[in-house]
């Protein structure tokens, strides 16, 4: 392993660690992009330089982005007071260093991967492209119909609700603002209608 | 330890992370961080599994991770929408107090 593999890991590792691990959202998206960037590095020293900027482009460009934008909208850029995890935290840590024991462990002790090291393989933009269009036309169709879907799908999921279309969304959503100074039953049923299950 | 075993341990440290984040955090936005997270491991680990393999020149690990990587986006894109929509119906975006499908 070069020594280049070796920093660009713990550098990779360390803004994860820091992404799940920060209390302010906005420092973990900024964690979040250096993770990204490093493993698009870690592409590029495994020479698959498209997949690499592929990744540049769509995560650090564009899902970082994303993701800053939905914590600004949601109004949770500055640091909560109470706590970050959820009560049972701690299982969930244990879960996880155990699956990560057995994959090492499996990794370190395996006589399936194969031992010698080949030359590195020709992955020009020309071959992915000539696959694209010939071996795979069929995937790359699909997904371009998966992304229009998804966006379309966004933006409706996302639209601002019309209060007056009726939906129990919006008025249950009002109901819970009033149910905190009242009491429950006079707040369920002052809109005039019967929210309430 | 080979360079593949390398690879195959930063990811399986990765998913770990990830997996880690996406159960104990309580925020919408970071359990689904955690999941970009995992999503980033499987494709280290098709990248390592093409570049170490048999038959590199078949470019099968390229194909699937560039696919892998539109299906992510596209994964991105709906699940921030939904938590907009959820932090515009509940007024947090806090999971434990998001309970009214519970039983």
């Amino acid at each position: 392993m070069s020594p280049a593999f070796i920093i660009i890991a713990f550098v990779t590792l360390f803004a994860a660690a820091a992404a799940m691990g920060l209390r302010n959202l906005v420092h973990c998206a900024l964690a979040l992009v250096v993770t990204f960037a490093g493993i698009a590095a870690l592409y590029l020293q495994l020479d698959a330089q498209f997949v690499g900027f592929a990744q540049i482009l769509v995560y650090v460009g564009a899902v970082a982005i994303l993701i800053v934008f939905a914590i600004l909208l949601t109004r949770s850029g500055d640091t909560p007071n109470q706590a970050v995890l959820a009560p049972g935290w701690f299982y969930g840590i244990a879960v996880s260093a155990v699956v990560f024991t057995m994959l090492g462990w499996a990794v370190l002790n395996s006589s399936a991967l194969p031992k010698q090291i080949p030359s590195a393989p020709e992955a020009t933009v020309k071959n992915i492209g000539d696959a694209l269009m010939t071996k795979y036309v069929l995937p790359l169709e699909v997904i371009g119909l998966l992304l229009t879907a998804a966006m379309i799908g966004a933006v409706i999921i996302a639209l601002k609700e019309n209060p007056k279309s009726g939906s129990s969304r919006g008025n249950d959503a009002q109901s819970k603002k009033t149910e905190k100074s009242e009491p429950p039953h006079v707040g369920c049923y002052e809109s005039g209608k019967e929210i309430c299950p | 330890m080979t360079p593949l075993q390398g690879c195959l341990l930063v990811s399986a440290l990765l998913f770990a992370i990830g997996f880690a984040g996406a159960v104990t955090r309580r925020h919408a936005i970071l359990a689904l961080v955690g999941i970009e997270l995992m999503l980033n491991a499987a494709n280290l680990n098709f990248i390592a599994f093409w570049r170490y393999g048999a038959h590199p020149e078949a470019l099968t690990g390229v194909m699937f991770v560039i696919f892998s990587i539109a299906i992510a986006a596209a994964e991105a894109a709906v699940g921030l929408a939904l938590i907009i929509a959820i932090y515009r119906h509940y007024k947090t975006s806090n999971l434990d107090e998001v309970k009214e499908l519970k039983g």
